[in-house]
């Protein structure tokens, strides 16, 4: 008797087992099918020196990919996943997990940080496996125009070719300066943008370069430099250099006593140029693509209030470091998504041609993106998308 | 204009190349060994002031006080470590060690005090400028080459007056002999090395406000001071420090002039020179070996 009943139990859970694993496999299918994830990769500095730039752009890209998955992903229900990794600002790092990402993960785009020689790095790989490359911070000018057709590196952010005709406008038309000077920190980047300004100045009547002085990272004084851009009839500082050291420049020209306006270069946006700076801080303008302070448009009212949702620190505007990076992460996003809905593929090749050709405008944090890459201009913010800032305590608050 | 707000910029460089310089000379002339760590230890005198007194609150005599100390403290630390062990084998590789036990020193303060350069907040040395003649000085830019040429009369009278003094000198020019007299040579070395720690401590506190802490900040000043005491001539107070104030003034004056592009191409070349032409520094004398 006992023994009929297990035989009997025993039949009726290799029924059910049986059951659930036909019904198991034909759910599976259905979801490879439908719902199966597309894979987003971001190469960035997620530690060391630089990893606010990371972090910034995490949360732009984290945003954008929690509004597209709410409402039910893209191509038909698939939702979007971010697979990140960091490259401690180091090129052949960013290297080996941009392969990793591609021939592993196999991811559909790979989104970069703020380092433009990872940056460098990365782009030929990229147009070699036809994987789309999305540049949301590095400004490099060589990233987007790298020569390959066709061209898979894109990017939301400034150039700095484009920055420095900004720059240079800016410093006629906010301080009324005809003679700049320009102090430069003496590095790859520094080069590229005295090839810029130089280029710039040349377009610009208004304004005549009268002077190109360069520091390095470790220089404490630098009143020599100063005072010769002083003799030479300076009236303004265009200042390229990233934060300790452009802090070191503001010292000096404190201690010189010398009012010359500042214009600066992003660089200077990362760290704590406040309190290395000291009590001049304020004087130097710089450029951003976006701030979260003053009048925003719809879809800032609605990440700033998703931010502080999703991140409790932040609280208001002041909270949020390394704006541009979460908003150019965010613009880029959702650019990079439309493309693909159009594209109706995540096929590198197709999302490339859509990314040239997007037929819906956008409106996104920055601006409206009405075609904002064709096949021959892979950047999507210009000069007029350039908004200049200024510190005023740990705030960063625009000048325009 | 350009001449004389380079001369100020400078001297005032100039006199924290002559301080860490001094730190290569008073272990050098008792011991004829160096703590290459020196840029390192200065490093720890401004990251070690700036902890005490703005992240921990404490007052400002005591952050200073207590950073010296250390820093003393760690410069007895490396001849215990990184030079004694070598030298007592007839070993040069303090050479090395000295200088490895400075990158581990930037690398724990790397991993403790953190990536970010941090500022010390403005105080009256830097706030308050006296101006002579249309140039504007910082009261702390006046402070440097005071405390630069004031140590290192000091350091010149007790070598050459006391009896402390001579009885260091005596230890270099032989060990054995000054052993027989009674002097503890070990203790007497350990004292240098503390002495060079206190010196790096004062250039790295004093630098401090003017420049931004981090654990990096000592490396480039350390070289340069090297090159300064080899220029000055090591076994000399004076010379070290007037060498440091000829380089700083040379570098100061070489970017007003001719421009930044030119700066480090053209000093370290006029330091190559002048040790081409005198080998033994500027003011340093050859050393007799008697037989």
């Amino acid at each position: 008797m006992f023994r009929q009943r297990l035989a009997s139990l025993n039949l009726s859970s290799v029924r059910t087992l049986s059951l659930s694993l036909v019904a198991c496999a034909f759910f599976a299918t259905q979801n490879a099918f439908a719902a199966d994830p597309i894979k987003i990769g971001h190469i960035a500095a997620l530690s060391g020196a630089s990893a606010q730039s990371g972090e910034a752009i995490t949360r732009g890209l984290a945003l954008a990919i929690d509004e597209i998955n709410a409402k039910g992903g893209i191509l038909g229900g698939r939702k979007l996943e971010l697979v990140q990794r960091d490259d401690e600002s180091n090129p052949p790092k960013g290297l080996i997990a941009a392969r990793e990402l591609i021939f592993k993960e196999k991811v559909a785009a790979i989104f970069g940080g703020i380092d433009t020689p990872v940056g460098l790095a990365i782009v030929p790989l990229a147009n070699k496996e036809k994987v789309p490359f999305m540049a949301v911070w590095a400004a490099g000018t060589g990233i987007t125009r790298n020569g390959a057709k066709p061209n898979y590196v894109f990017r939301v952010s400034a150039v700095d070719v484009l920055v420095d005709v900004k720059l240079l406008q800016y410093a006629s038309k906010k301080f009324g300066s005809k003679k700049p000077g320009l102090m430069l920190i003496n590095n790859p980047w520094g080069e590229s943008n005295e090839k810029g300004l130089v280029a710039a100045d040349k377009d610009n009547a208004a304004v005549e370069i009268v002077g190109i002085e360069k520091f390095e990272n470790a220089d404490v004084d630098m009143v020599p430099q100063l005072t010769r851009l002083k003799e030479k009839g300076a009236d303004s500082i265009i200042l390229v250099v990233n934060t300790p050291p452009g802090a070191q420049m503001m010292k000096s020209r404190e201690r010189m006593g010398w009012k010359a306006p500042v214009i600066s270069h992003w660089g200077i946006s990362g760290g704590r140029f406040p309190e290395l700076a000291g009590a001049t801080h304020g004087d130097a303008h710089f450029v951003q693509t976006y701030s979260f302070f003053g009048k925003l448009n719809p879809t800032g009212e609605r990440v700033l209030a998703a931010m502080k949702k999703k991140y409790p620190q932040v609280k208001g505007p002041e909270d949020i470091f390394a704006p541009v990076g979460t908003a150019n992460a965010y613009d880029a996003m959702h650019l990079v998504a439309q493309a693909m809905e159009q594209a109706g593929s995540t096929e590198g090749d197709k999302v490339r041609a859509a990314l040239e050709d997007l037929k819906q405008p956008y409106q996104g944090l920055i601006k409206t993106y009405n075609r904002p890459f064709s096949a021959d201009n892979h950047d999507a913010l210009g000069p007029d998308d350039y908004i200049m800032v200024r510190y005023e305590g740990e705030k960063i608050v625009p000048t325009e | 204009m350009l001449v004389s707000s380079a001369l100020i910029t400078g001297i005032g460089l100039g006199s924290m190349y002559g301080l860490l310089a001094l730190g290569f000379h008073v272990t050098y002339a008792v011991s004829n060994t160096v703590n290459f760590a020196q840029g390192s230890t200065m490093m720890l005198g401004a990251v070690l002031c700036f902890t005490f007194w703005i992240t921990l609150g404490w007052p400002v005599w005591l952050a200073v006080a207590l950073a010296l100390a250390l820093c003393a403290v760690w410069g007895a630390i490396v001849e215990r470590v990184a030079v004694r062990p070598f030298v007592q084998r007839g070993s040069n590789s303090w050479l090395m060690a000295t200088v490895a036990i400075g990158i581990v020193l930037e690398n724990v303060v790397l991993f403790t005090f953190g990536k970010d350069p941090r500022g010390m907040p403005p105080t009256l040395l830097t706030t308050s400028t006296i101006t002579i003649a249309g140039l504007r000085i910082q009261l702390l830019q006046l402070l440097i080459p005071i405390a630069g040429l004031g140590i290192a009369a000091g350091l010149h009278a007790f070598f050459r007056l006391s009896r402390y003094g001579k009885a260091l000198l005596a230890v270099v020019q032989n060990t054995s002999a000054a052993r027989l007299m009674g002097i503890n040579v070990e203790r007497v070395i350990v004292g240098a090395f503390a002495l060079s720690g206190l010196l790096a401590g004062i250039a790295g506190i004093l630098v401090a406000p003017l420049f931004t802490i981090s654990s990096t900040m000592g490396t480039l000043f350390g070289i340069k001071a090297f090159a300064v005491a080899i220029l000055g001539g090591i076994n000399s107070a004076w010379g070290v420090v007037v060498a440091g104030l000829i380089f700083g003034i040379a570098e100061a004056m070489i970017t007003g002039l001719l421009g930044s592009t030119y700066t480090q191409i053209v000093t370290f070349a006029l330091v190559i020179v002048a040790l081409a032409v005198m080998p033994n520094g500027l003011f340093g004398r050859s050393e007799v070996k008697k037989v």
